[in-house]
């Protein structure tokens, strides 16, 4: 038994603000209450933090089967674990793709091994996530993936996307897609502006997206199926996802710290500003910023994209897309949106807990019964992100030496605490 | 006098002071282009690296003549030959040339960025000799040491440039340097290769506007900047060359729009009836052959600025005394 005392239990799932002690028996929560008296429970001193349902981050690559020089189960889970995150959904782009139920039931066998925290994997859309034939969804929802994607690419064609979402429609499964028109960018290696005008660097416009989204819901319409879109970016698909949210369709969507936090402003020639979708512009990032505040935006999530230092180490042409981001994200998230008086301290916790989760078609709640998964995190502890510091086997973050005030100090997972300050 | 450089990476960063210094400097260096004989012992011992890791003729030979007369030795890295196709990061390509210890690396690439890249990875001073679609200093250097010859000054002029500007970097280096000096622009060509973003780089003091019609760019102009057609781009949908030359080649008449002794700069190579009508390219507006000797004459200057002897109390010396100061260091 575990006893987290004197904390602040913030719940979005039921408004729940208030100063209350949490019992947890195995891996379930026991009890919410005040002052709970337990004398045989193990004591977590939780006073000056908050305690939150555990985070779920949407979208991840532990990059585990095929390239662990850049990441694994084990390093990506510790680092998501200091990030405050319970749950990660792992996408399938690994090599082996995740396209059928023997490499999720390996990917599952090993996460049991040797993972911090709860893997969740993502499986492809379609076989080799190559956007010819449907994948072996199906026999991967048994073996316990929670949603289908083709990430890394956009779901290539609509007739496909439509099949893939009738199919998921009746596994209850929702289709996550990586939208972008693959012509427009084709050679892209940031977003079309007059920085990548200044420094000579080929830019996809930001209709890239949008118009890929475009198709996704009008596909979501025809079909009835649920869409999620990854990584949202721009100021056209959000739009076009509040549109759709309006007409009362199942359509959510995330946005990753990197996106409202920085912009294509910030990027000279330095790699680890390189990510697909690219730094938009700063009206995009406003764009966001409401967007994440009014609720169009139903979740923040990671899009941790781990490269060991030698990939990224070249010409900013050559090198691969994405950056790591399970250590900052919350900590971004304080000091964007919440030290800035944009969003209650609630709106964010439910951006990494409820939100997440009603994507998946779950819940996350602190209440008795439910799985004993907590996030515990400070508003106020000052620190610096050192990148050399990071238990991730990789480097490339944006957020290097940059200082902080608020960050995750304990991670529970099943009862258990898998991470503390 | 300005701060001294360090490296040559681009225009952008480069304060007016410097650039005027630079163009200063390369004054005596354009005597030396007439003198019988033309080789200087002032970089006598000292090694400039020419890595050229894209094809390119005229640049690599102008830096490795102007390192040649000024007594340095060069060493050659040349793309088709190198370790490079077998595969060698260009960080490591880099490491290992900085290993046979040269004085500076003079590098061409094909990314833009790359000479920063670089740069920042070395402690020797790095010129960028054209870098992607991004910067090409020293054309933009020997473009305003042409133009200010026949002017006498670089401020305030008209200047058309023609051509396709979204990926060209001799194009940027001169909005950079000519904008920092007054300079208006008047930019024309292909629409697709004339994006509204070109006009955030002007500095303040400079206007940048864009026109369809190339009568209405040449109108007034002082100088006309005529660009190479690359048909090698990849990711774009080549125009026919002749939809380009019935639009935007700079002819006789066309060019007569422009101010009577408006000049006529190309930054080579070029290809007469494309871009370019041969009577324009061979009349007496065209600056073309002496845009070439005076690159010879800004490299010197750049590589004695960079790599010459530093215990010389002013950078500001004459070759003749810049040699007998190296011989007297001897």
């Amino acid at each position: 038994m575990l006893l987290v005392k004197n904390g602040r239990v913030l719940d979005p799932s039921r408004g729940t603000d208030a100063m209350l002690d949490v019992l947890l028996e195995g891996d379930r929560i026991a009890q919410v209450a005040p002052a709970i008296s337990a004398p045989s429970a193990e004591v977590f001193d939780a006073t000056g933090m908050v305690v939150a349902p555990g985070f779920i981050d949407l979208h991840c690559h532990l990059r585990e089967p095929g390239d662990e020089p850049s990441e694994t189960l084990e390093s990506g889970t510790r680092a998501a674990a200091r990030g405050g995150f319970t749950a990660v959904c792992a996408m399938p782009n690994t090599k082996p793709v995740n396209d059928n139920a023997s490499v999720t039931r390996a990917i599952l066998e090993r996460a049991q091994a040797a993972a911090s925290v709860r893997v969740w994997p993502i499986g492809a859309a379609s076989r080799g996530s190559k956007g010819e034939e449907l994948a072996e969804i199906a026999a991967m929802k048994q073996a316990g993936i929670v949603a289908v994607s083709d990430d890394g690419r956009p779901i290539a064609t609509a007739r496909l996307l439509r099949q893939v979402m009738d199919y998921c429609r009746s596994l209850d499964l929702p289709v996550i897609d990586h939208c972008e028109d693959a012509s427009l960018a084709a050679g892209a290696v940031m977003r079309e502006g007059n920085q990548s005008v200044r420094l000579g660097l080929r830019g996809m416009p930001a209709a890239t997206e949008s118009i890929a989204v475009a198709r996704d819901v009008q596909v979501a319409e025809l079909t009835g199926g649920r869409l999620h879109v990854a990584h949202l970016s721009t100021r056209g698909s959000l739009e076009l996802v509040r549109a759709a949210k309006q007409r009362g369709l199942p359509v959510t969507c995330e946005v990753t710290p990197h996106h409202f936090t920085l912009t294509d402003e910030d990027l000279a020639y330095d790699t680890r500003f390189k990510m697909n979708p690219p730094l938009a512009s700063r009206s995009d990032r406003d764009a966001l910023l409401a967007g994440l505040t009014d609720g169009t935006v139903d979740a923040i999530a990671t899009d941790h994209a781990p490269h060991e230092p030698a990939l990224k180490d070249v010409e900013f042409d050559r090198a691969p897309f994405g950056v790591t981001g399970f250590e900052t994200a919350l900590a971004l998230g304080l000091e964007q949106l919440v030290h800035t008086g944009r969003m209650t301290l609630m709106r964010l916790v439910e951006l990494f807990t409820a939100g997440p989760a009603r994507a998946l078609g779950m819940t996350r709640r602190i209440a008795t019964g439910e799985p004993a998964d907590l996030t515990l995190f400070s508003t106020e502890h000052a620190w610096t992100f050192r990148a050399v510091e990071s238990v991730s086997r990789s480097r490339n973050t944006p957020f290097d030496g940059r200082s902080f005030r608020g960050a995750p100090m304990a991670t529970i997972v099943a009862g258990r605490i898998v991470w503390c300050r | 006098m300005p701060q001294r450089l360090h490296h040559m990476l681009g225009i952008e960063p480069l304060a007016v002071e410097q650039i005027t210094f630079l163009l200063d400097q390369s004054k005596p260096f354009q005597e030396i282009q007439r003198h019988p004989l033309k080789k200087l012992a002032t970089l006598r011992g000292k090694t400039v690296a020419l890595a050229f890791f894209e094809p390119s003729t005229r640049t690599r030979i102008s830096f490795g003549t102007a390192a040649a007369r000024l007594g340095s030795d060069t060493m050659n890295l040349q793309a088709e030959v190198s370790s490079l196709r077998k595969g060698e990061s260009l960080l490591d390509t880099a490491r290992t040339l900085d290993a046979m210890k040269p004085d500076c690396i003079v590098m061409r690439h094909s990314a833009s960025g790359a000479a920063e890249f670089v740069a920042r990875r070395l402690e020797i001073p790095v010129i960028n000799a054209g870098d992607g679609t991004h910067e090409h200093p020293t054309q933009a250097l020997l473009d305003a040491l042409t133009i200010r010859d026949r002017r006498g000054s670089l401020e305030g002029l008209n200047v058309a440039i023609l051509g396709d500007i979204l990926h060209s970097r001799v194009a940027r280096s001169n909005l950079h340097l000519l904008g920092k000096f007054g300079c208006r622009f008047t930019l024309c060509g292909p629409a697709m290769w004339v994006p509204r973003e070109l006009e955030s780089l002007a500095p303040p003091g400079c206007s940048i506007r864009r026109v369809a019609r190339i009568e209405q760019a040449l109108e007034g102009a002082d100088v006309i900047i005529v660009l190479r057609v690359q048909q090698e781009r990849q990711h774009e949908s080549a125009l026919a060359l002749a939809e380009y030359i019935l639009l935007y080649q700079l002819t006789p008449e066309r060019l007569r729009l422009a101010r009577p002794e408006a000049l006529v700069l190309h930054p080579g190579p070029m290809i007469r009836g494309l871009e370019i009508d041969p009577a324009v390219a061979d009349g007496p507006q065209s600056c073309v052959l002496e845009q070439v000797t005076n690159g010879l004459a800004v490299r010197m200057a750049l590589l004695f600025e960079l790599i010459g002897s530093a215990q010389t109390e002013s950078s500001a010396v004459a070759p003749a005394q810049a040699k007998d100061a190296a011989d007297a260091a001897r």
